[in-house]
């Protein structure tokens, strides 16, 4: 842990500097890949829908020693004929899945597995969804996508700036596409709380990008008008030093998460704990990435294409000419440098906002 | 804006009065919790067990969905089920306008009940029926198929589809209602053993006035339905079985119709004109008395469709809340345990900031669920375990932005306060994401997993609440003690957990600003 913690100190002054933005194509190469592999698995497999999508029927019957050859034949009695679903879960549990059934349908089966397992009728466990309900609620949930998109990438933008928001809203993009491909690469049940769950993702994963967009704002602020360091090493070190800071809220907000689901998938077998965790718990990883690795260089890629940012870079680059192979074959002198600058930086805004006309527009 | 100007940034006046004025106000909502007598959750039936319907509303040939139909609808289902008895029952509509969703929820294990009462539309016609014959499907040209042969009243379109109608499969014995009154019906009767082909209804349910369930004792035929008519509907009525007794069978026969099945369709030797009728039909008891709540309260003005329905047992609702409790403690036992490893002694002031938040929680939890009959489900158990992660890591925001200014050169007890200064900022707009994503949920989810955004929305207010009026004054607080300004090796601020050079940091804790 310790150890851990000097790493902190020594990823803030800069002495340890991992650079996330110079080598964005990497990064921006393996989520390309992974978005490409998503997207082929995607259009080959789908996602596999739970009936809450596509309508149906689940029926649950707790029994020790139940056995799925006398729920299938239970089915068959109750004149059910369709695809029908026939699982064990736990231990003395039996699930049979079937496709949208008519009331009748649902209470002839209802009462034959009654019979068959020799329970209550009320002691079974029912789901049932209409096939226009599951229309009405993809409907719900990819609302609630763009409606929320939208609305966060307005607040983002009047809050931060608008090529903040619309870096967030592209690791947002980045985020749902990798969890969406997860899911139907590994053939995880789709239903309406793993859409929540994944909602909910999005709104934590903003909260990971929005810590550390905050850091690079402070990070940079004053870059033109210092001069001495470029948009890119000023957003990379602001990267390096909240990495800390990422790496512990992520893992704070996983221990939780990975306890439903080490609790609804244990314990309950099925449902919507296991269903809502599993989704946070990918999205959460995902989202913790893409807030380092995609956002911050995407809006350093942005910022840079500024006339003004431009002409820094090139004075910078300039000015370093002469140095620049040893900086170049020796790249912890230049991570000094970097935080030798940005440290100037800060003591340089300090002194007044007046320098900056920067800050006046926010 | 000007939030991250550390010069701005005063030292809190009187952190330990903010604390105790918290104090206060928990002792004081408590005690209120108490005077109101809420002091169990209220638990949704996913954790008890119970049967909870969705129904959309459907448009029929009949009409179009309004609000006010709606609204009405909503209406008579709570009286249908207040009519079963069952305590703490609920029926509302959910959504906006005509985008509404009617969610009846009744606790306990008398579910197939329910659906079947509820969803119900309950429109009662009476119908002269004019063909009839055996359940099976009949190829057209055995049937009479010119129209001069045909009786009055069906046309070969009628006769065709009557042939064709096979009322021995389940799937055309749907029912639902929806038909249009002033038009001829080709339906089966609901225990599909025989079809017909009915003429434009003449009597309405709103035609009758009562109905009560009754017992022929003496008859034999059980338990009967028996119907009171309007003034008007006794005319009509009378006027109908005047006709009919003329005519030959099986024209002689009034089928009674609800929700497009025919109940019973008895053959009528004389005009009734006394205003009342039976429906017979094999009723149990209970079949009976629920037929007669269903028609006592009058047709729903639509027709609907059961979008989702739920039966959990009481065994699973118990499961499940075991299961969603364990899993909140384990999850909060993790993060606690992390909290201290990391950042040691600071970690107590995350604790203890989580164990505030958790009681402003169930106290909102028990008065939300007295005053606006907030209701604790499976999906709003997980949010507040979420939760447990999204309020730590603000402390966390803060507290790593506090050893950042410590590690600049800062003594402690001036890192507080510029620490804070620039942490706030970040932890209003992250929460204030996080609310708009809850708020967002709240409205486009349905059912359980509003239950969730809810949960999830107000922790996060919760979680403003900590962090300025407990965790905040906790840390300046704190920072006047030796403990922690010093850097002791446990206080989560030592040389060595910061990562900061020996001298740097003598220098910084001996009260020297860099």
């Amino acid at each position: 842990m310790s150890k851990l913690s000097g790493l902190g100190g020594r990823l803030y002054r800069g002495e340890t500097s991992i650079d996330f933005i110079g080598k964005r194509r990497r990064w921006y190469a393996l989520s390309g890949l992974v978005i490409i592999i998503s997207a082929i698995a995607l259009g080959t497999q789908g996602l596999k829908l739970g009936i809450e999508f596509k309508g149906g029927a689940s029926f649950t019957v707790s029994k020790a020693g139940a056995t799925i050859a006398e729920a299938q034949s239970a089915i068959k009695a109750a004149g059910i004929t369709g695809e029908s679903i026939v699982q064990k879960v736990g231990s003395n549990k039996i699930s049979v899945q079937t496709g949208a059934l008519s009331n009748a349908e649902s209470n002839a089966l209802q009462t034959q597995l009654a019979q068959t397992f020799a329970v209550d009728i009320n002691s079974i466990d029912t789901t049932s969804i209409g096939p226009s309900w599951g229309k009405e609620i993809t409907h719900k949930a990819l609302y609630g996508l763009f409606g929320f998109i939208i609305v966060v990438m307005l607040y983002l933008a009047l809050a931060f700036e608008p090529k903040m928001a619309i870096a967030a809203i592209v690791a947002v993009i980045h985020d749902v596409f990798i969890t969406v491909g997860i899911y139907a690469l590994v053939g995880f049940d789709v239903t309406p709380a793993t859409v929540i769950g994944f909602l909910t993702i999005l709104g934590y994963s903003l909260y990971d990008t929005v810590v550390v967009f905050d850091k690079v704002r402070e990070n940079t602020r004053s870059v033109t008008s210092v001069g001495k360091v470029t948009y890119s090493d000023a957003a990379n070190l602001a990267v390096n030093q909240t990495l800390v800071r990422s790496f512990n809220t992520s893992l704070i907000a996983l221990l939780p998460v990975a306890s439903i689901l080490f609790v609804g998938a244990g314990l309950l077998g099925a449902g919507t704990l296991k269903d809502l965790s599993l989704a946070l718990f990918v999205g959460l990883a995902t989202g913790t990435y893409s807030s380092i690795f995609v956002a911050t260089p995407i809006l350093a890629q942005l910022r840079e294409r500024e006339p003004a940012m431009k002409a820094l870079t090139k004075r910078i680059q300039s000015r370093a000419g002469l140095s620049s192979r040893d900086a170049a074959s020796d790249s912890a002198v230049a991570s000094t440098n970097v935080l030798g600058e940005a440290v100037d930086t800060k003591s340089n805004y300090q002194r007044g906002p007046r320098n900056q006309p920067k800050r006046k527009r926010r | 804006m000007s939030a991250i100007n550390p010069k701005s940034a005063k030292p809190a006046g009187r952190p330990g009065r903010t604390v105790a004025i918290l104090a206060i106000a928990l002792v004081a909502f408590s005690a209120l919790a108490i005077l109101q007598s809420a002091t169990s959750f209220k638990l949704g039936l996913d954790l008890r067990g119970g049967t909870s319907v969705t129904l959309q509303p459907r448009a029929t040939a009949g009409g179009k969905i309004t609000s006010s139909a709606i609204d009405q609808a909503v209406s008579i289902i709570r009286q249908r089920v207040n009519s079963l008895g069952v305590a703490e029952s609920e029926v509302s509509a959910q959504g906006t306008g005509i985008n509404r969703q009617i969610v009846i929820s009744v606790p306990g294990a008398t579910g197939r009940h329910i659906v079947d009462l509820v969803g119900q539309t309950a429109e009662l016609r009476f119908r002269q029926v004019l063909v009839t014959g055996a359940a099976a499907a009949t190829s057209a040209s055995t049937d009479t198929k010119t129209a001069s042969a045909l009786p009055a009243g069906v046309t070969p379109a009628l006769n065709a589809q009557y042939a064709a109608l096979d009322c021995s499969n389940v799937k055309n014995r749907q029912g639902g209602g929806g038909d249009n009154p002033n038009a001829a019906l080709v339906t089966c009767n609901r225990d599909g053993t025989a079809k017909y082909i009915l003429a434009p209804a003449e009597v309405l349910g709103s035609d009758v006035s009562k109905a009560t369930a009754a017992i022929d004792q003496q008859g034999g035929s059980g338990w009967y339905v028996l119907l009171n008519f309007t003034g008007n509907g006794t005319s009509k009525f009378g006027a109908m079985t005047t006709r009919v007794t003329k005519l030959a069978s099986p024209q002689n026969q009034a089928a009674i119709v609800l929700d497009g099945l025919v109940i019973s369709a008895p053959r009528i030797n004389e005009a009734i004109v006394s205003g009342s009728a039976q429906i017979t039909g094999n009723f149990t008891q209970t079949a009976a008395t629920d037929l007669s709540n269903v028609l006592k309260y009058g047709a729903l003005p639509l027709a609907f469709d059961r979008g989702e329905v739920q039966q959990i047992s009481p065994t699973l609702g118990a499961d499940q809340l075991r299961a969603g409790l364990l899993a909140g403690a384990i999850g909060l036992i993790l993060v606690i345990l992390y909290s201290l490893l990391y950042y040691k002694g600071l970690g107590l002031v995350s604790v203890g900031s989580l164990a505030v938040a958790g009681a402003i929680t169930v106290l909102s939890f028990l008065l939300l669920g007295k005053w606006i009959g907030f209701t604790l489900t499976l999906a709003g158990i997980a949010g507040a375990i979420v939760s447990i992660g999204i309020t730590a890591d603000s402390f966390i925001v803060y507290f790593e932005r506090l050893r950042d200014e410590v590690r600049e050169g800062r003594s402690l007890r001036t890192a507080v306060e510029t620490g804070w200064a620039r942490a706030r900022r970040t932890i209003l707009v992250a929460d204030f994401v996080s609310l708009i994503a809850s708020i967002l949920l709240y409205f486009f989810a349905v059912g359980s997993v509003r239950g969730f955004a809810f949960t999830l929305g107000l922790t996060t207010v919760v979680d403003l609440v900590v962090v300025f009026f407990f965790t905040k004054p906790l840390v300046s607080v704190l920072s006047r003690v030796n403990f922690y300004a010093n850097g002791s090796r446990w206080s989560g601020f030592s040389q060595k957990s910061l990562g900061v050079a020996p001298s740097k940091i003598a220098d910084s804790f001996n009260g020297k600003e860099a």
